[in-house]
């Protein structure tokens, strides 16, 4: 099987090691990966802020690099679900604008082949125990866009428990946002660091040496409370720790 | 603190004094958590909860495709029935049919049912102008009145007081609205709940002319619904000769039987109660039963302007159960009053700068004061895409314009020219990698994230310079 990787933004630029990790993970899993280079960013930031107008030329380019892809995988729940719900928006709104259904046409073209990573590995691949070895203890975040959006359920907690040596704690609460939101974090400082620094209280009361997340964008959020506390956990992505095996760990 | 909202800062600012008020976030949290996990309880026990919301969203949507037909038809029963009718325009109209309507009886006292639309549109403060007291009878509203406070919470708006304020405030406020608290009042809620019902029932037995809002109205029949908890209501809508209800537009169904969805969504999903203790329904006047004179003002004030959008309309399919506001994160530590409104929470959200447009810093502010978690929707029993709404209300905002906004609106474009030539983009990131030994954690200037957070380490090269070398 043939899929194309959409990295993300975030990931191409502050976390590489995610998308290394989604390439390593899907090869040994036999999936053949394509990195069209043409891609960029979803336009979720632009359009989560108010700019639609603006994100429309990232709509246009993202159906375009990844036409001809029966599968487009991507690390990212919040980018998934700015594809599956706000690309038909998009598309529907410029039609009522007059501005014909070139756009609604992407959506409706691109929206059934885009995948969250633990989506692909369960639904289509039909996989949980993806060979991993990870001898840590670790609660898993399951981030807004995945739990609500996607209705990702417990797909990532199925695949973590299938993981050799890891031990996986219960979050509490863990269903309240950590208080990222894209723009949120900046434009209401406050109410989102109160928020994130509850996520943390309640990660470190687990216990766990790790969080774990399937968005790098709350991690990001989350990961700076722990640095700036010193706090005894760290945040990693749910690819990188379904890379690690007992031959290659990862420290 | 005033009763009223006038200048308010925008959220950012009200919500940071909030945040840091650690006894409200305490009796917030408390507070939220405890009715959202009752509530969860309460609509896990229908197996058909998804259909009722379901029911419960087009009864509204179709409802408010033809409200002209079904509020002529409304005017129709309840005149039929010995109502009369008003219309209201905004805020100002409805203030001044009311305070004429009171000035008729030769009342100069009124007492209240729990109402969200006269506190929307200020009627205390206009009728106080007038000479006329309205005394609020609902015993949180009681709390927040004698307090001289603003309701922070559409359903329990006394939500930020915790019992020993409470007792403070009955102790030194009671005696100057009326029959004063008893000697040695205690913070217990029997004895707390005790106090307000003999300062009260004075009010009641005196009172000549009640004051109303309603959940529902009926086309129909002319039937108008108030479900509350205490019965403090029932008094108020049965005691008194003259009763006026204050209605918004929106709450009108056309058929008796679409109560029947709404009996069952609207107090599980606001008290988390199967049933609430008391639904009082009435229609018109009967003879010798009840208030002889009743008046209905059908309030507009901006509503149909929200209407008039075709994505900002679902807003207005909202029965007030407030469970959006117990699941919201960022209600829970900002607090309602940060939002300005009456409406605060997510519904408020979206609801204030509807009614009230967003040429103000606070209600221009409103759109932004969520992460868009989602919360808000999962829980709302008639299936409001709040987070649809306001992302919908920013692009508004920014399309307005403003001093920052039209800054934010270049930096969007230019990320968006930059993401749409990835070489650009590709460049811009190797040259942030190159010298990511020169970027501090907690560079100057992001304080905005960086009061409370690290920025992350930026990597020795970009996903798409691994990919080129290792992978083509
Ligand atoms: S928006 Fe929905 S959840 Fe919130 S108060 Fe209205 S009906 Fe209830």
């Amino acid at each position: 099987m043939r899929v194309a990787l959409f990295v993300t933004c975030v990931n191409d630029a502050v976390y590489p090691a995610t998308g290394i990790a989604t390439v390593k993970l899907l090869e040994r899993l036999g999936v053949e990966v394509d990195f069209p280079a043409g891609q960029t960013c979803c336009g979720q930031p632009q359009f989560n802020t108010g700019y639609r107008h603006e994100t429309e030329p990232l709509v246009r380019r993202t159906g375009r690099v990844f036409e001809g892809y029966d599968h487009v995988v991507t690390p990212s729940g919040s980018c998934v679900a700015m594809i599956r719900d706000n690309y038909p928006r998009i598309g529907r709104r410029a039609a009522a604008e007059g501005r014909g259904g070139e756009l609604a046409e992407v959506a409706r073209s691109l929206v059934p082949r885009v995948y969250e990573l633990t989506e692909f590995l369960v639904d289509v691949l039909g996989v949980t125990d993806v060979g991993a070895y990870f001898p840590h203890t670790v609660t898993y975040h399951p981030s807004c866009h995945g739990l609500r959006l996607l209705g990702l359920g417990d797909r990532p907690r199925r695949l973590l428990e299938a993981v050799k040596g890891l031990e996986l704690r219960e979050l509490p609460g863990a269903e309240e946002c950590c208080g990222f939101g894209g723009t949120f974090a900046v434009k209401n400082p406050d109410v989102s660091a109160a928020m994130g620094t509850d996520k943390v209280r309640n990660a470190v009361a687990t216990g766990a040496d790790v969080l774990c997340g399937a968005d790098n964008s709350c991690l990001m959020h989350i990961g700076g409370i722990l640095h700036r506390q010193d706090a005894p956990l760290r945040a990693l992505h749910i690819a990188e720790i379904l890379l690690s095996t007992e031959a290659e760990p990862h420290l | 603190m005033s009763g009223t909202f006038v200048g308010m800062p925008a959220f950012p600012k009200a919500a940071r004094d909030a945040v840091r008020d650690t006894t409200l976030r305490g009796n917030l949290r408390h507070a939220t958590h405890t009715i959202r996990d009752k509530r969860a309880k309460a609509v896990a026990e229908l197996d058909d909860w998804q259909q009722l919301r379901e029911a419960g969203k087009r009864i509204k949507d179709l409802t408010l495709r033809h409200l002209d037909r079904h509020l002529l038809r409304l005017e129709e029963s309840v005149t039929a029935a010995g109502g009369t009718v008003h219309w209201a325009a905004d805020a100002a109209e409805a203030n001044r049919i009311v305070g004429d309507l009171v000035k008729a009886t030769g009342e100069t006292e009124v007492v209240k049912v729990k109402s969200m639309a006269t506190q929307e549109i200020g009627l205390n403060e206009a009728l106080a102008a007038e000479g006329i007291h309205a005394y609020e009878t609902d015993l949180a509203e009681l709390i927040v009145q004698l307090g001289d406070d603003r309701p922070s919470h559409i359903l329990v708006p006394a939500i930020h007081r915790n019992r020993a304020e409470i007792r403070a405030i009955f102790r030194d406020r009671m005696a100057g609205w009326g029959r004063p608290a008893p000697e040695g009042l205690t913070d217990n809620p029997a004895d707390l709940a005790e106090a307000a019902r003999l300062h009260l029932r004075e009010k009641f037995l005196r009172a000549k002319v009640g004051i109303s809002g309603a959940n529902f109205m009926v086309a129909e029949t002319g039937t108008l619904v108030v479900f509350e908890s205490e019965g403090n209501g029932r008094m108020c809508l049965t005691l008194p000769e003259t009763l006026i209800s204050v209605v918004g537009i929106e709450k009108t169904v056309p058929t008796w039987q679409d109560l029947e969805v709404f009996l069952q969504t609207l107090p599980r999903s606001s008290t988390a109660e199967r049933m609430n203790p008391y639904t009082s329904m009435w229609t018109g006047t009967a003879d010798g039963d009840g208030p002889q004179t009743f008046h209905l003002v059908l309030l507009d004030n901006g509503r149909t302007d929200a209407l008039a959008d075709d994505v900002g309309r679902q807003a207005l399919r909202c029965i007030r159960c407030s469970a959006c506001l117990n699941v919201c994160p960022v209600y829970e530590r900002a607090g309602g009053h940060a939002y300005g409104s009456v409406y605060p929470g997510p519904i408020g959200a979206i609801l204030t700068p509807q009614l009230r447009g967003t040429t103000s810093e606070i209600d221009a502010s409103l759109p932004y004061a969520s992460s868009l978690c989602g919360a808000c929707y999962e829980v709302c029993p008639v299936a409001i895409d709040i987070p649809e709404v306001l992302v919908h209300l920013r692009e508004k905002v920014a399309d307005r314009g403003g001093p920052g906004h039209r800054l934010e609106k270049a930096a969007m474009k230019a990320a968006t020219w930059a993401m749409d030539h990835p070489g650009a983009m590709a460049a811009g990131e190797r040259a942030a990698s190159r010298t990511r030994a020169l970027h501090p954690r907690r560079p100057p200037g992001a304080g905005a994230w960086t009061d409370s957070r690290d920025l992350p380490e930026l990597p020795a090269e970009p996903f798409r310079d691994w990919w080129r070398k290792n992978r083509t």
